[in-house]
This record gives C-alpha cells, sequence and structure tokens, in this order.
C-alpha cells in the first residue's frame, strides 16, 4: 500500500541533544492516528520536521513518494499538509474571516493586475473563497461572527479558527498539535467529533499530538509513543495501553512492574 | 402652509444627511473667511500672524479630515473632498505661495508615510533607512536632469530635456524598487530589532556614498550638492493664457508641483488600498501578526517582505524626484536619518497600517515642523526687536539664546511627540481598521446559516465510549 507520509531514521539533535533519534514512521491516507508521550519527548519537534521549520540532521521525509527535507515550510504547505499549534498562534489583529483566508494563500490566482484593476477574476475568486471560508466557519462550529477579531474570541473559538484556517488550504494531511489543550469536557467532545469528521466527510488525513488519554483511545486508529526523541511504541490504542515500556515512560518504573504484577 | 413645509424641512434636515452637510459647508466657509481674514494686507505685521496662519491653516486642512468622517454619501464626500483640494487652496495659494509649498510639502511627506506604511504598518517590517529610496530617487533626476551628468559622463547631452522629467518618474519608481530588492535580499532574513539596525546603516550607506562619490569620477559632487536641477515642462502655459490667467513663472510652478503630488498621492492611496483588500496585504498583515504561522499558511515570506520592501521604495523613489526638481537644488544633507525618523514619526502619530492615518499623521508633523515651529521662531525674533521683557523674572527677550529658537526643536518635538503617542493613544491618531464583511455577503450567510447548522448535542451519538477502568495512564 503506498503511504501518505513516509518518515525513515529521521535524526534531529538540538546541540547535545537528541530531539528526534532515528524515528521511523508511516502513514496510510484516511487514517486518524495520535503520537503521544511525555513531556519533551520530541512530538512538536516532529511536527516540526514533517512541516519543513526544522531540517532534520539525518534521515528522509516523503510525502506521496516524493521528498520534503530541503523545502520551505511554504512549499510543504503547497504540497498539502496544513498544521496548527500548540499554543494558538492564530493573527490577533485580523479578522476570523481574514484568518481564514490567510488560510487560503496558496489558492489564490489573482495577478496583481488583476487586484489593481479589480478584475472580473479577481473579484470572482474573493467571493467564492469568502463564501467558501464561511461553509468552513459552519462547518468547524463556530459560534462568533466572521467579523470577529481572532484575539478578542474565547479560548475554544479560537481553537476551532486555528482548525477552519488550516482546513483552508485544503490539505490532504492535517497536523494537529494538541487540539483539545486546555478545553473542559464538553468542548473536548465537540473537538473529538469535529477531527472524525475531518476524516469522514473531508477524506483528510489526520495526525494528532495529544495529552488527554480519552480523545487518543476514542479516536485514534493507531497510536505512536515517542520517549526521550525515540519512538518506543506502536500500534492500536488498546496494544499501547498495556505496552509495558509506555507505562514507563508515564509513570516511571516501579510502577510499571506493579502493573504488570 | 409655509409653516408646516418649513417645519417638516427642518425635521427632515435634523434627521438627515443634509444636516451634516450643512455642517460641513459652514466649517468650510469659516475656515476660508479665517483664512482670507488672514491674508488682507497689514495682517502679516502682527506678531501673532506666523502662528495664526499655521493653525487657520491646519484647521482648513481639518475640513478634509471631516469630510471624511461626516455621515455623507461616497459622492458628496468626492466632491467636497476635490472641491477643497483642486480649487479653494489652490486659489489661497495663488494669493500666498507658502501656503502652497507647506501644502506641497506636506504631500511629498505624506506620499512617503503611505509608502513606509506599507512596509512598517502592514507587514511590520521596521525600516529606519526609509530615506535612501527618497535619495535615489531625487539622485536619478538630479544627475541627468543637470550638467553634472556631462561632468560625469563626458559629454555635453545632459541636461536632460524638461520632457524628460515623466519619463523619469517611471524611471525612478522603477530603480528604487529594484534598490529595495537589492537591499532586501540579503536583509529580509532578519527580524525586528536587526532588520531595523541593518535598514538604519543603509540609509547612512547612500547618504555618505552620495556625499564622497565626486571622485574618482564626480557623479554626485559631493557635499556641494547638484544645482540647478531641471523642471518638468510648463506644457499648460499657453492654455492657461488662452483662458485669460496670467500667473508669474514661481506660481506655476508652485501650483504645478502641488497638483503633480497630489497626483501622486491619489495614486499611492489607490494602489495601497487595492492591495491591502487582497491577498498580498492580508499575506503582509500575517507576517506581520505572526512569521512562523504565515509561513505554515503558504506565505512565501521573503517574496512577499521584497514586495513590501519594493513597493514602500517606490513610493519614495517618485517622491524624491518631485522633491529634486522642486527644490531646483539637493545635497546630502536633505537625507539624513532624521528624514528616515520623521517619516516614522509620521506612520506612528497617524496608526500603523492605517492609509488614513499615514496621511493625518504626514499633515500633522509637517504643519508642526514647517509652520507652527518656525512661525513660533519668528513670533520670538519680533517681540525680541520689539524688546519686550519677561514680567515677573525680569528676563529681556533680546538675550534669548539663538540656540534655543523653537525652529530647531524639531527632535525634541519628535520625542515629546512620539512619548505622548505611546502613552495616549498608541494605536495611533486614526487606527487601523480591519473590514467587515460587505452587506450583501453577511445576508447571504443568514439565508444559507439554516439548513446546514451543526446537530445538537444529543443527536449525535457519543464518539468516546465510556472508558472501563478509570484512565490511570494519563
Amino acid at each position: 500500500m503506498a503511504y501518505l507520509l513516509e518518515l525513515r531514521k529521521v535524526v534531529k539533535r538540538f546541540g547535545g541533544l537528541v530531539a528526534v533519534n532515528r524515528v521511523d514512521f508511516t502513514l496510510e491516507p484516511g487514517r486518524i492516528v495520535s503520537i503521544i508521550g511525555p513531556n519533551g519527548a520530541g512530538k512538536t519537534t516532529l511536527f516540526n520536521l514533517i512541516t519543513g521549520i526544522y531540517k532534520p540532521d539525518e534521515g528522509e521525509i516523503l510525502f506521496e513518494g516524493r521528498p520534503l527535507v530541503g523545502l520551505r515550510p511554504d512549499q510543504i504547505t503547497a504540497r498539502g499538509i496544513a498544521r496548527t499549534f500548540q499554543n494558538i498562534r492564530l493573527f490577533g489583529n485580523m479578522t476570523v474571516m481574514e484568518n481564514i483566508l490567510v488560510g487560503m494563500h496558496i489558492r489564490f490566482r489573482a495577478s496583481p493586475a488583476d487586484i489593481l484593476f479589480q478584475t472580473p477574476r479577481f473579484r470572482e475568486e474573493e467571493r467564492r473563497l469568502r463564501e467558501e471560508a464561511l461553509q468552513l466557519i459552519r462547518f468547524v462550529g463556530l459560534r462568533a461572527s466572521p467579523d470577529e477579531l481572532a484575539k478578542n474570541l474565547p479560548y475554544g473559538e479560537q481553537r476551532k479558527v486555528e482548525i477552519a484556517r488550516a482546513l483552508a488550504a485544503r490539505p490532504k494531511l492535517i497536523l494537529l498539535d494538541e487540539p483539545t489543550a486546555g478545553m473542559n469536557p464538553q468542548e473536548t467532545a465537540e473537538t473529538t467529533r469535529l477531527i472524525r469528521r475531518l476524516r469522514d466527510e473531508l477524506g483528510i488525513t489526520v495526525i494528532l499530538i495529544e495529552h488527554q488519554m480519552r480523545v487518543v483511545m476514542g479516536i485514534s486508529e493507531r497510536v505512536t509513543v515517542l520517549d526521550y526523541g525515540e519512538k518506543i511504541a506502536e500500534g492500536t490504542p488498546e496494544e499501547v495501553r498495556r505496552n509495558p515500556r509506555v507505562i514507563e515512560a508515564y509513570l516511571g518504573r516501579g510502577v510499571a512492574i506493579g502493573a504488570i504484577a | 402652509m409655509i409653516g408646516v413645509k418649513a417645519k417638516a424641512w427642518i425635521e427632515r434636515a435634523q434627521n438627515g444627511r443634509l444636516f451634516y452637510l450643512i455642517g460641513v459647508l459652514a466649517y468650510i466657509l469659516i475656515a476660508l473667511f479665517v483664512m482670507i481674514w488672514l491674508s488682507r494686507p497689514g495682517m502679516r505685521d502682527a506678531v501673532w500672524y506666523p502662528l495664526a496662519s499655521a493653525l487657520a491653516f491646519a484647521g482648513f486642512l481639518g475640513s478634509l479630515l471631516l469630510i471624511y468622517y461626516a455621515p455623507l454619501s461616497g459622492l458628496a464626500k468626492a466632491i467636497l473632498g476635490l472641491s477643497v483640494l483642486l480649487i479653494l487652496l489652490p486659489i489661497l495659494g495663488v494669493r500666498n505661495t507658502f501656503l502652497l509649498e507647506v501644502a506641497t510639502q506636506v504631500g511629498i511627506f505624506a506620499a512617503m508615510a503611505l509608502g513606509l506604511n506599507i512596509v512598517v504598518g502592514f507587514a511590520g517590517l521596521l525600516d529606519l533607512g526609509y530615506v535612501a529610496f527618497y535619495a535615489v530617487g531625487a539622485y536619478l533626476w538630479a544627475i541627468f536632469g543637470s550638467p553634472q551628468a556631462n561632468i560625469a559622463f563626458g559629454t555635453n547631452r545632459f541636461p536632460l530635456e524638461p520632457e524628460w522629467f515623466f519619463v523619469f518618474l517611471f524611471l525612478a519608481v522603477g530603480v528604487a524598487a529594484l534598490t529595495g530588492i537589492l537591499l532586501g535580499l540579503p536583509v529580509l532574513r532578519l527580524r525586528g530589532d536587526y532588520l531595523a539596525i541593518v535598514t538604519l546603516a543603509f540609509g547612512e550607506v547612500i547618504r555618505v556614498i552620495v556625499n564622497n562619490l565626486d571622485k574618482p569620477i564626480n557623479l554626485t559632487n559631493g557635499p556641494q550638492g547638484i544645482r540647478p536641477v531641471q523642471r518638468p515642462p510648463l506644457f499648460f502655459k499657453p492654455w492657461l493664457n488662452a483662458v485669460g490667467i496670467q500667473l508669474d513663472d514661481p506660481t506655476l510652478y508652485a501650483l504645478y508641483f502641488y497638483f503633480l503630488v497630489l497626483a501622486v498621492i491619489g495614486f499611492a492611496i489607490w494602489l495601497a488600498r487595492r492591495l491591502e483588500n487582497s491577498w498580498v496585504g492580508r499575506a503582509w498583515t500575517a507576517i506581520r501578526e505572526d512569521e512562523l504561522a504565515a509561513q505554515a499558511m503558504g506565505i512565501p515570506l521573503v517574496r512577499m517582505k521584497l514586495a513590501a520592501f519594493a513597493t514602500g521604495a517606490s513610493f519614495a523613489g517618485a517622491m524624491g524626484m518631485i522633491f529634486a526638481a522642486k527644490q531646483y537644488f539637493i545635497n546630502p544633507e536633505s537625507f539624513t536619518f532624521m528624514e528616515s525618523i520623521g517619516v516614522l514619526v509620521m506612520v506612528i502619530v497617524g496608526g500603523m497600517g492605517s492609509i488614513p492615518g499615514a496621511i493625518v499623521g504626514a499633515t500633522v508633523v509637517t504643519i508642526l515642523n514647517l509652520q507652527i515651529l518656525k512661525g513660533l521662531s519668528l513670533m520670538l525674533n519680533k517681540l525680541r526687536q520689539a524688546g519686550v521683557v519677561i514680567p515677573l523674572i525680569n528676563f529681556p527677550l533680546s538675550q534669548w539664546p539663538t540656540q534655543l529658537e523653537p525652529a530647531k526643536y524639531e527632535r525634541l518635538v519628535f520625542g515629546i511627540l512620539l512619548i505622548l503617542m505611546m502613552i495616549l493613544r498608541p494605536q495611533g491618531l486614526i487606527p487601523e481598521r480591519r473590514h467587515r464583511m460587505e452587506l450583501a455577503e453577511a445576508l447571504g450567510r443568514e439565508a444559507a446559516a439554516a439548513p446546514e447548522r451543526l446537530p445538537m448535542e444529543e443527536e449525535l451519538s457519543p464518539v468516546i465510549p465510556a472508558p472501563e477502568a478509570p484512565p490511570a495512564r494519563d
């Protein structure tokens, strides 16, 4: 089966610290998978490597069979990978609508001449994409007005805008970095449902970094566990849940032995 | 009968736009009356004349702001604004060319502020060497529009004929934009403070180059500067004579540059507004807000920053060239670091990222510098000559040292202005406003919203199966 994303022995070092150590990772299209691990395990670094913010020191990253290493983040986005950030990074002084339109950047075709003379091509494109942005706003279930400044939205709404902005590029793969962090149980349930719909209704493959085990166990088809930059386990949620190395990584050695016994 | 009609009319006037229209017209008329009253013979000898004239002129220009904010139809605003700018101001200017000079200078700085606003306000790139592009435009025309090029290239082809001015206006835009790109390529990988320092240095480098390029080949005539710079052709003089308007050449040139600058500003506003409301402007703002997130959205950082730099630089290039032709003489002194700071102050005072703000900022700062501070100096001189003594402390004004003349307070004023703005109104006089959606779109949304509502909580089956055991491994 052809992989959508494939990481081969990827290494990233920061000085003496090996943040990601020879990680292999494959992902078939149409999956929802999670990456978990204790704080500092290298999960976000892995996202930054895939999206081109960092360059791997060793190894290869392939997307649809073509190498990503060496491309700039914007070129990688244009290939069809979108992401959200662990600490929300919306454009605070822009409206919700504008945030989503920025997410559509790679899809605008109007030339500077079209813009200056407001040709029909420019107007039509602007109208069409704005309409689509409104659909996205509805899709993620945003209650706020599209004209609201992003920085004035409550936390949960900001997370939704960030997902809508990532969807705006029409990605094939979306990387969500702790999408439910700081949410109450109701918001978490809502977001979990939304993540499912990304795959079921839009056909987008999802990689998730998540700390809330309820979310991980509830929607992931496969879970990859990182610890100290290394992949220590991989499998279905059930398998991972029972894996002694995972328990050890999370709770320490003594507890792990106790749990098995 | 008539009483009822009048009553209805007054009611309509009070509720409607007519009320505002009358108010705006009254304001313009009063400002105009004050200006005309001040221009009567004999007025100029009054001690308070310079200050009063500066304030009156500021008030007169303020009518444009009033028109901008008044709740009138677009057409009414356009007619009022254009008649102030294209008819009233030139008429006042012909009676007193100093006003035209100030208005032109305001215009030059307004166009520069509009350009810098794209770089600093839209894209968030702090450029402290903006005057370099102004210098590039100015020297481009100064060299080829004067005999200077003969010395440099050993011909006698130069100066170019006045008609070349317009060709060079486009050339200046292009060359300044190119300079912006050449500077930007190595520099735009830097962020924030580092970018500011490098651009500051670049501005100084250009000034020092211009100051020293009188040898080995004498291209810029060094510190002596270049004179005389060719002016654009007075092609319309015969037409004016034909309709019976007889004006001397200095007044004609003053009017000419005024209208030229106005045309360039019009173009600059048009360009900035169109870009602002497109994916280009949104990409710039996104870069300003969060560079990393912007790049993750697929925005090519270097290319978009270069575009901002080049667009901003091109405004400065065009204005530099008009400045050179207007001044007749340029030297490196006109392109110091203080000029860059001055334009930046205009952008900050007006409101970063705001197009009307840039224009208001330029007007306030320029009138402050050119009219109010100089006016205060003139007043002081008059009082000094009259032998006025400050009461209580018995200080004769004639002993006031010339180093402390208000006209020399430019830097102090910039400083105080910036401090006051940061304390009282950090977002600027006219802050940037994000765009609301158009009404039609909003209505479309209301109509379409109903069928696509998300299912309610209860309608959905729970996606998370209740965990059998407490999630101990969280």
